[in-house]
Order: structure tokens, then C-alpha cells, then sequence
């Protein structure tokens, strides 16, 4: 009984906040834009019984989703926000992993202040620190008054409005996000294995390679999803930091909502949005499954 | 949003105590009011006033449709206020809590009887035009002397775009009334419903967009006051309003508006109640309120819009009702047009096209 109770919390959670939210956005993709509150008919009227089920049922149809494929600015959203995710996925590990490293490799009494610098910037809220960037890299901002300075540049970089401060700002907002998995793992990492691999004639960096690597992977997995996964879909980045020729799915989910106030249309986006997460939360799964079972 | 979600978050922490204390929760638009009109209502009425602001026609429509806003009044325009009563979002005015309804002014009533019969659901609060404003000096260094800074010409032919590209422009992010704005410079009739007709004000944006800085509705206040674009399709108001913020800082920059003289939209502001409104009767306080004759007076002087009652009129500072950009003259008057709701077929065709512009894809 207390197995079956244990068991059951778990799903009761995913149950309320996943599938019947879900079945909800499925539910108003299926069905056509109305003049009315809320803007989309059929609703389901539960009054009229049976026959009202059925009528509701017989009125869902897939013509929105057929819409999205006969846009080619779905498709090419879809295909810009994936890209800009995994762009800015791989430049975090490229950053994250070093800062990690050193954490792990930093001698003992400095590892919690250096895991407290990590976490900081989230006691300030993420639209400030967003709206921060943007008097950074306007073209009066800070960074281009710098570059001005030193004389690097002649005149000021147009940064703000373009795809590059989209990049900045992802990286930036997500990178505490891949630090921390990878300082996880490599902070359980025994230095004895490394020191054997170096007796055994492998360099630093060969040691590096064929054991730092490949213990830490489970880590580097795991900040490579937390960061890609809210990446395509960001909306809130793009829109500030990002020019108006930034596609991004997040956006163009926002202008169904919002400027087209079209739900269906809008729902039908967000559905498919979530069919391209759930591939790759599969995959983490099916990973993370092999990993278990290759411990034992 | 910001501000809201905190109300929000404020309310939910009060609990119970808030469902006591009396309160109006108005929604309306940036840059649209008095703030000291909002403080004498607070005293004259012991109500508890909550405010917040929108810039975008689009949002409100979307949070009215949704239903339970929790605002108790709001301010669409025309169109959008026409295609809401449709959906049934708002409630009929109640006349007897509203004795002021007599200073109103016929000349806008009678207008505003096309999107809200009998103006039964609606009261005006502003009305305008959709226009052209320019940093004079800046605007005739970078164009000469003669810049047709009152026509469409300054905005949709790319010779001129290509030179005011570098002291910027910014045009509004409001597809039923920058596409209206195109098909008018085109010769066609503003408030075509034909997709095909539509379709062609394409070809007078692509070749200009690439010299658009941004399409924003509220930044272009700022940014013209400030002298860091010199060029703005806007609302008439905002732009004197940015004429006059540039005034009050002495930072030599010159704002002036022009209604384009090919003709240009002209729209109302309609403050309306919301059919799910918590606080209806609080919300007749406040239309009430602003219908009296000093108040509207006092708004209109603040705003540089024009207000669509009469009895304000001899309020009106002379620089409000002396201006024809803000009381237009009746030669400017016959020349401007209004437009009417789109179907949600040809919505759709508006707003991908929309989208289109301003992404190029």
C-alpha cells in the first residue's frame, strides 16, 4: 500500500502540471478561431450530456496544423530557434567547462565562495539583468564607450538588435545552469584516477581527455539539456536583445497570441514545440537509463 | 507586465483584506493621462485606484477575449472596441450613474456611433490622428530645405528613407493602421477588406524597411524628444508630447507633427467596462469623472490629444485647442479617414503580412 502511495505521488505531479495542461492546449489546437470569450469554438458543454461530447468532438480538426505547414515561416522559425539553441548550448559548455573545472580543481575553503559568485546574479531578477545587457551593448552603451576608449574599434558596433547580443544573452542568463552539473560531476571525480593515468604514461591533456572527460560526461549532458531546452523556446531574450529580423518560435508563438489572437494557431505551434523538446528529453532518458545500468 | 504580475502577486498575498477595500482597476494607455487626475480621483472618491498601461491595441484584444481581466475599465479603439461588443466583452453603459454624458460633443459621438451604436457600451476619451513627426533641424539637414515633411512621400520613398536612415525612424507596430497608411499613399481606398488590395501595400514597405530602425509603439516618445531618431510614424499626441518633453529639456531639438496630407486615419479612444468587471459601479465613478468638464480639459492639456467633449473646451489650454494638429481645421477634417473591423480571414492575411514587414520573411 505505501509502495502504491509512493508510486502514485510521482505521477498525480506530472498528471496535474504536464498532461492535463497539455490535453488543454491540444484540445484548443484542434479547434477554430471565434469572435467570442474565449476566442475559439467548440468549448465543451457539458449541459447538454452525451450528444454535446460528441458534437464537440466531431468539430476538432487537424486544419491547423495542416496551416503550419503551408507557412514557410514556421518551419523556418523552428529551424532558426534551433539553431540559435544550439549554438548558444555549445559556446555555454565552451565557457561553462573551464569555470567549472577550476571550481573543482580550487582548493577546498574557496570552493563554497566560488559556488556562491555562481548563484549571485539569480538574486537579481532575469528581466533586469536582461534590460542591463541592453545599456551595455547599445551603441551608446558601456562596451562600445569602452572600445572607443582603448581604440579598438573606430566607430560604435551595432551589437544590440542583432542575433549576436541574442547569443550574449543566452549564454549569459543560461551558463550557471551547465556550470553547475559539470562542477557536480567533476567535483566527485577521484583525483587518484588521473594520477594513475598519468603513471601509467598518458600526458595531461591525454589524461584529460580519456578521464576527466568521459567521468564528467554525465554532467556535461545534463547542463547541455538545462540549457538547450528553455533556449528554444526563449521569447523573452530575443524579444529585447534581438532585432526584428531574430526568428525565434517564442516570438512568433507570442504574435499568434498577441497580434493575431488567433488560439488554435497559436496552440498548434506551442504542440509542436513540444513534440521537438520531448525528442531530445527521450533521448536524455534513454541515456541516463544505459548509464544506470552500465554502473551496475 | 511587470508591474501587473506584482499588483497580482500583491492582491493574492492580501487575501481577504483586498476584497474589502473599495477599489477601480484601469487599463489604459502609456503616456495617456494626468497622473495628478488620477490622484484628485483617489481623493475625490476614497477609492483605492489601480493603474496600469498597455501600448498595443492587439494585447488588450486578447485579454478582454480571454475574459476575467479583472479591470473594471479599459481603452480600445474604435475598431477593436467594435469587434469586442461583438464578442460580447463589454457591458452596457448604465446613463443614470453617468450625469457628466451631457458635456459630450456631437461632432465625435456621431463618428463613434459607427463602431458602438448609440454609443451605448463607450464613452470617448481621446481622439487623433495618425501621422508624421520629425526633428525639423535634423530631418532638413539630412533632406534640404524643402523635405516633404508633410506628406508620405518623407516616409515610404526610398530615396528619402535611404538619407534619413542615419539620424533614424521608427514606425508603429500597429498593422491596422500603418497598412491602412500604405494602401491611402497607394491611391487605394484605406479600408479595403480585399486581400489582393492588401496584399499591395507589400510593395511600399519592402523597398523602405531595410532604413527602419524599429517598429515600436510607445519607444518613439523618447527617442524623438531625445534626438535619437528624427523621424516617427505615430499618434499625434505622442508626438507632441515628444515636442514637448524636447521643449521642457532646452536640448535644441524641434519636434513637429503633420497628418500626412494624402490623408490620414483618425481614431477614438473609447473607455469601456468590461462585462466581467469586479467593480462596475467604482468604474461608472471613473467615466463619470473623467466626463467632467475640467477633468477632460485637464487630460487633454496634459496629452496633447483631443477629447471628444464639448463643455471642456473652453478649459483647453490655447496650445491644445488653438493647434489644428490636435483640433484640426475643417479643410484637415474632410480629409481624414476612418477604417472598420477586418474579418478574421482577412486578420490573418493583415498580420502575416504584418510579420512579413517586419521580420522580411
Amino acid at each position: 500500500m505505501r509502495r502504491l502511495v509512493l508510486i502514485a505521488v510521482p505521477y498525480l505531479w506530472l498528471l496535474a502540471l504536464f498532461l492535463v495542461p497539455f490535453a488543454i492546449v491540444l484540445k484548443i489546437s484542434l479547434s477554430d478561431t471565434a469572435l467570442s470569450i474565449p476566442p475559439y469554438a467548440p468549448t465543451l458543454d457539458f449541459s447538454a450530456g452525451w450528444e454535446g461530447i460528441r458534437s464537440f468532438f466531431a468539430e476538432l480538426d487537424f486544419d491547423n496544423f495542416v496551416w503550419l505547414t503551408q507557412d514557410d515561416l514556421y518551419w523556418k522559425a523552428y529551424l532558426s530557434s534551433l539553431s540559435i539553441a544550439l549554438v548558444s548550448t555549445a559556446i555555454t559548455l565552451l565557457v561553462g567547462y573551464p569555470i567549472a573545472y577550476g571550481m573543482a580543481r580550487a582548493p577546498e575553503e574557496w570552493r563554497p565562495t566560488l559556488m556562491m559568485l555562481v548563484i549571485l546574479p539569480f538574486w537579481t531578477s532575469f528581466l533586469i539583468r536582461v534590460y542591463a545587457w541592453m545599456g551595455i551593448l547599445s551603441s551608446e552603451g558601456f562596451l562600445n564607450q569602452l572600445l572607443l576608449w582603448v581604440g579598438i574599434v573606430d566607430e560604435p558596433l551595432t551589437i544590440l538588435n542583432t542575433n549576436t547580443a541574442v547569443y550574449i544573452g543566452i549564454v549569459y542568463t543560461y551558463l550557471p545552469f551547465m556550470i553547475l552539473p559539470i562542477y557536480a560531476a567533476l567535483d566527485r571525480l577521484d583525483g587518484s584516477l588521473i594520477e594513475a593515468a598519468e603513471d601509467l604514461g598518458c600526458s595531461r591533456l591525454t589524461a584529460f581527455w580519456l578521464v576527466t572527460i568521459p567521468l564528467s560526461r554525465n554532467g556535461i549532458v545534463a547542463g547541455c539539456f538545462l540549457v538547450f531546452i528553455p533556449a528554444l523556446g526563449e521569447f523573452v531574450i530575443p524579444s529585447l536583445l534581438g532585432g526584428s529580423g531574430t526568428l525565434m518560435i517564442g516570438k512568433v508563438l507570442w504574435e499568434e497570441f498577441f497580434s493575431n489572437r488567433d488560439w488554435p494557431v497559436a496552440s498548434a505551434v506551442a504542440v509542436v514545440l513540444l513534440l521537438i523538446l520531448v525528442i531530445p528529453i527521450v533521448l536524455f532518458q534513454r541515456n541516463q537509463q544505459k548509464q544506470a545500468e552500465a554502473d551496475q | 507586465m511587470k508591474s501587473k504580475t506584482l499588483t497580482l502577486t500583491a492582491i493574492l498575498a492580501l487575501g481577504g483584506a483586498a476584497a474589502f477595500a473599495e477599489e477601480v482597476r484601469v487599463y489604459n494607455w502609456s503616456d495617456y493621462i494626468d497622473e495628478a487626475l488620477l490622484e484628485k480621483f483617489e481623493a475625490e472618491t476614497g477609492l483605492d485606484l489601480i493603474y496600469d498601461v498597455f501600448d498595443s491595441n492587439e494585447v488588450l484584444e486578447t485579454k478582454m477575449l480571454a475574459g476575467g481581466s479583472g479591470y473594471d475599465v479599459v481603452v480600445p479603439s474604435g475598431t477593436f472596441l467594435q469587434r469586442q461588443i461583438t464578442a460580447g466583452a463589454f457591458q452596457k453603459l448604465d446613463m443614470s450613474k453617468l450625469p457628466n454624458i451631457v458635456n459630450m460633443w456631437d461632432v465625435v459621438t456621431k463618428r463613434t456611433e459607427q463602431y458602438d451604436p448609440d454609443n451605448a457600451y463607450s464613452i470617448n476619451y481621446m481622439w487623433g490622428t495618425t501621422g508624421i513627426g520629425v526633428n525639423v533641424g535634423k530631418v532638413k539637414e539630412v533632406l534640404g530645405e524643402d523635405a516633404p515633411i508633410n506628406s508620405l512621400d518623407l516616409v515610404f520613398k526610398p530615396e528619402n528613407m535611404e538619407k534619413l536612415a542615419e539620424c533614424g525612424v521608427h514606425f508603429l507596430d500597429a498593422p491596422a493602421e500603418m497598412i491602412p497608411m500604405a494602401l491611402k499613399y497607394l491611391g487605394e481606398d484605406p479600408d479595403s477588406h480585399d486581400p489582393d488590395v492588401i496584399a499591395r501595400a507589400e510593395d511600399v514597405f519592402m523597398p523602405v524597411r531595410p532604413y527602419i530602425q524599429k517598429f515600436h509603439s510607445s519607444e518613439y516618445i523618447n527617442a524623438l524628444a531625445n534626438g535619437d531618431i528624427c523621424v516617427a510614424v505615430g499618434w499625434s499626441g505622442d508626438i507632441l508630447q515628444a515636442r514637448d518633453r524636447a521643449a521642457e529639456a532646452d536640448n535644441g531639438v524641434e519636434i513637429a507633427y503633420h497628418a500626412p496630407k494624402e490623408g490620414a486615419q483618425m481614431w477614438f479612444d473609447q473607455m469601456a467596462i468590461p462585462v466581467d468587471a469586479p467593480n462596475p459601479d467604482n468604474a461608472h465613478k471613473f467615466l463619470n469623472f473623467i466626463m467632467d468638464a475640467q477633468n477632460a480639459a485637464a487630460a487633454s492639456n496634459y496629452v496633447y490629444y483631443a477629447n471628444g467633449n464639448k463643455a471642456s473646451q473652453e478649459y483647453l489650454a490655447e496650445d491644445v485647442i488653438g493647434d489644428p494638429a490636435i483640433y484640426p481645421d475643417q479643410e484637415t477634417l474632410d480629409n481624414l479617414f476612418t477604417t472598420t473591423p477586418f474579418e478574421p480571414k482577412v486578420q490573418r492575411v493583415v498580420t502575416r503580412l504584418w510579420t512579413k514587414i517586419k521580420s522580411g520573411t
